[in-house]
C-alpha cells in the first residue's frame, strides 16, 4: 500500500509551520537555528514525497543539495553565533538591536 | 505502510513541537534528533534509502553534534530568561503568523494539479541510480557544492577565530 503524496505534503506543511512558530516565538538564536533546520527538513520531505510520486530521482538530488547547503549554512551560522556570544555574552535575538534605528 | 507513515509522522510532529516549546536549548537539540530520525524513517518509506542514510549521518550525526558543541561552549545552564517586554502577546502573535503561513501553504498545495505518475524505473532511489544521476545530469552542481563547502569551512574558521577584528 503506497502512501499518497498528499500525506507527505500535509506533514511537510505541518512541520514547516512548526518551524515558523519556533523562529517567531523563540528568543534564543540557537533554537531559532534548530527551527530553521526543521523547516529545511520539511521542504526536503515534500521533495521526497514528490520524487516518490513521480518516480523520478531528481527530487532526491535536490534533497542531496539542500542537505549539503544546510551543512555549510550550519557551520557558518554556528560560527557567527559563537562570535556573537563572545562579543555580547548571550545569544538572545531581542538583545541584538544595534541595527535598530 | 500507511500506519507506519502515520506513526512516524506523529513522532516527527510531536518531537518538532517539543523542539519549539522546550525551555532549554539542550532539550530542544535532543528532540530535534528524534525529529530527524522520524523524518529519515519516512524517507525510507518513500523509497529514498540513500537520502535516509545521509539524513541520519549528516543531520542527526554531524549537524546535531555541532549544535551540541556550541551549546556546551556557551555553557547555557539556565532556561531562557524572561524578556523585558511581555512574552505571551508575542508568542500568540508568532503562532498566529505561523498559522497564516501554514494556511497559505495549504492553499497553494490544494490549488496544485498533479499530473499522473510515471512507471517506476527499476532500482529507483538506490545509491547506484543516485550516483549515476549525480555524475551525469547534476555534475556541475555537484562540483559547485564542493566549492561551497570549502567556502563554508574557511568562513567558519575565520568567524570562530578568537576575535572579530
Amino acid at each position: 500500500m503506497v502512501v499518497p503524496v498528499q500525506y507527505y505534503l500535509a506533514l511537510s506543511v505541518a512541520l514547516f509551520a512548526l518551524g515558523v512558530i519556533g523562529v517567531l516565538i523563540r528568543r534564543n538564536a540557537l533554537v531559532i537555528y534548530m527551527s530553521i533546520e526543521m523547516m529545511l527538513n520539511a521542504v526536503n520531505l515534500a521533495f521526497i514525497g514528490f520524487a516518490d510520486y513521480f518516480k523520478a530521482v531528481d527530487g532526491q538530488m535536490f534533497v542531496f543539495f539542500v542537505l549539503t547547503v544546510a551543512a555549510a549554512e550550519v557551520a557558518v551560522g554556528l560560527a557567527l553565533i559563537v562570535a556573537i556570544f563572545r562579543n555580547r555574552g548571550d545569544v538572545y535575538v531581542d538583545n541584538l538591536n544595534i541595527l535598530k534605528w | 505502510m500507511q500506519t507506519l507513515f502515520f506513526i512516524l509522522g506523529a513522532v516527527a510532529l510531536i518531537s518538532g513541537g517539543l523542539v519549539v516549546f522546550q525551555k532549554h536549548p539542550l532539550r530542544s537539540a535532543l528532540w530535534l534528533i528524534v525529529n530527524f530520525f522520524a523524518v529519515a524513517g519516512i524517507y525510507l518509506l518513500a523509497h529514498a534509502e540513500f537520502i535516509a542514510a545521509i539524513q541520519v549521518i549528516v543531520y542527526a550525526g554531524a549537524i546535531m553534534v555541532l549544535f551540541l558543541f556550541v551549546i556546551m561552549l556557551m555553557n547555557i545552564r539556565q532556561p531562557e530568561e524572561d524578556p523585558k517586554i511581555p512574552f505571551i502577546g508575542r508568542k500568540l502573535a508568532g503562532i498566529i503568523l505561523a498559522g497564516f503561513t501554514g494556511l497559505i501553504l495549504i492553499y497553494g498545495v490544494t490549488k496544485a494539479t498533479l499530473t499522473t505518475a510515471k512507471e517506476m524505473a527499476p532500482g529507483l532511489g538506490n545509491t547506484e541510480s543516485i550516483a549515476r544521476s549525480l555524475f551525469t545530469d547534476y555534475l556541475l552542481p555537484f562540483e559547485v557544492t564542493s566549492v561551497l563547502l570549502l567556502v563554508a569551512i574557511v568562513g567558519a574558521v575565520v568567524l570562530a577565530k578568537s576575535k572579530l577584528k
